[in-house]
C-alpha cells in the first residue's frame, strides 16, 4: 500500500504506529523553541520593521515565532523594538514582570541596547539596565534578517538550558538597577 | 524683500505700538517674519487683544529660551507664543523676556485651549510658572523628575530613574 493511499500524514508516514520515545526534557524544550510567542513592545520604527519581519516576505512563523501576543500573560518573549525613555522604564519592568515563566527577551536595535544616538536626559541608555536580555540586535533599524537570526540564536540558548523542576526559576539574578542619579 | 505678509505686519504693528505704547519693547522684522518683543506686565491684555480683535485663532506654540551666556539678552528667559490667524494667513511671533527672579507668567488657558499642554511642557523643560493655569504638572518627563531639562545648566545627559508609574486621573477630571 503506497503512502498515498493510506490516508497517513507527517510523521505517521515514517511510523505507522504513531509513537514516538523521547526524554520529557527534549520534548518540552522542542516545544519551547518552536512556539515563541512574541510580545512587540514596539516604541518606535524598529516595530514597522518587525511588521516586514512577521508578514509573509520574511515570515517568521518558519521559525514558530509568528502568534503576535499583546498581553503579556499568552506570551513567551518580549521583543523590546524601539527608545525606551525614563518614563516608560517602570512600565516595560511591569509588562515584563507579568509574563510568566520560561521568559525571554529580545533587544532589537540601537536604541534598545544602548540609547541609540539619544544620549540625553529622556533616554534609558540600554534595556539591560532594566530586565535581563537573552539577545541583543544592532542596527538601526536591523534588517529583518537579524531578527530572524536572533531569534535562531534563541533557540540554540533554549535547546541547550536545563529544563527546571516544577515551581523552580530559570534564573533571575539580575535585578532591576533602577539607581539614583 | 518684502512678502504678501509684509504690509498686514506693518499695519498689525502700527496698531499694536499705538494701543500699547512702552510695551511693545522692540520689532524684529528680520527673514520677513515679525516678532515683536514684548514686557510681561501687558502680555495677557495683548494676547487677548490678538485673540479677540485681530483674529488670531490659533496658538500653535508655546516655547521658551534660556539666554544663559549669551552676551545680549533683556532677561535670562524668554517666552515665545507662536500665533497664527487662519482668517489673515497672517503668523506672529511674542518674545516675552521673563526674569530667572521672578519666573511667573499669566496663562493663555483663558483665550486659547491648546495652551493647555504648551505651556505645561514650557513650565517642565524651563520653569515659568504659568500663574492660572488649571493643572501645571508635568507633560513630558516623568513624576518624579527634579529639575528643568532644557535649562543651559542642567547636565546635558541627566537622566533621572523612575520607579513607578503613574496615572492620569487629575488631567482626566478637569473641566473640558
Amino acid at each position: 500500500m503506497g503512502v498515498r493511499d493510506s490516508g497517513l500524514v507527517g510523521i505517521e508516514t515514517k511510523n505507522e504506529t504513531g509513537l514516538i520515545t523521547t526524554r520529557l526534557d527534549e520534548i518540552v524544550r522542542w516545544g519551547r523553541k518552536n512556539s515563541l510567542w512574541p510580545l512587540p513592545f514596539g516604541t518606535a520604527c524598529c516595530a514597522i520593521e518587525f511588521m516586514g519581519v512577521v508578514s509573509s516576505k520574511f515570515d517568521i512563523s518558519r521559525f514558530g515565532a509568528e502568534l503576535v501576543r499583546f498581553s503579556p500573560r499568552q506570551s513567551d518573549m518580549i521583543l523590546v523594538a524601539g527608545t525606551i525613555n525614563y518614563k516608560l522604564a517602570p512600565v516595560l519592568k511591569k509588562i515584563y514582570d507579568q509574563i510568566a515563566e520560561p521568559k525571554y527577551v529580545i533587544s532589537m536595535g540601537a536604541c534598545a541596547c544602548s540609547g541609540g544616538f539619544y544620549d540625553n536626559y529622556a533616554t534609558v541608555q540600554g534595556i539591560d539596565q532594566i530586565i535581563p536580555v537573552d539577545v541583543f540586535i544592532p542596527g538601526c533599524p536591523p534588517r529583518p534578517e537579524a531578527i530572524l537570526h536572533a531569534v535562531i540564536k534563541l533557540q540554540e540558548r533554549i535547546d541547550k538550558e536545563p529544563v527546571p523542576k516544577r515551581g523552580v526559576h530559570r534564573r533571575h539574578e539580575v535585578t532591576p538597577k533602577f539607581r539614583d542619579n | 524683500m518684502a512678502t504678501k505678509e509684509t504690509p498686514k505686519h506693518d499695519a498689525l504693528v502700527a496698531e499694536m505700538k499705538q494701543r500699547f505704547g512702552a510695551a511693545i519693547l522692540d520689532v524684529d522684522r528680520s527673514f520677513d517674519d515679525c516678532t515683536v518683543i514684548l514686557d510681561k506686565g501687558k502680555l495677557h491684555d495683548v494676547l487677548a487683544y490678538l485673540k479677540n480683535e485681530r483674529r488670531f485663532n490659533l496658538l500653535l506654540d508655546i516655547g521658551g529660551v534660556d539666554c544663559l551666556e549669551l552676551k545680549q539678552y533683556r532677561e535670562r528667559f524668554e517666552v515665545v507664543y507662536m500665533l497664527y490667524s487662519i482668517a489673515d494667513d497672517l503668523r506672529l511671533r511674542l518674545e516675552v523676556p521673563v526674569s530667572e527672579l521672578d519666573m511667573n507668567v499669566p496663562t493663555a488657558t483663558d483665550l486659547w485651549k491648546s495652551a493647555n499642554w504648551a505651556e505645561r511642557e514650557a513650565f517642565e523643560m524651563f520653569g515659568f510658572n504659568f500663574v492660572g493655569h488649571p493643572c501645571l504638572k508635568r507633560l513630558l518627563t516623568h513624576h518624579e523628575f527634579v529639575g528643568h531639562p532644557l535649562r543651559k545648566d542642567y547636565p546635558l545627559m541627566g537622566g533621572q530613574w523612575c520607579a513607578t508609574t503613574s496615572d492620569m486621573t487629575e488631567e482626566l477630571n478637569e473641566p473640558a
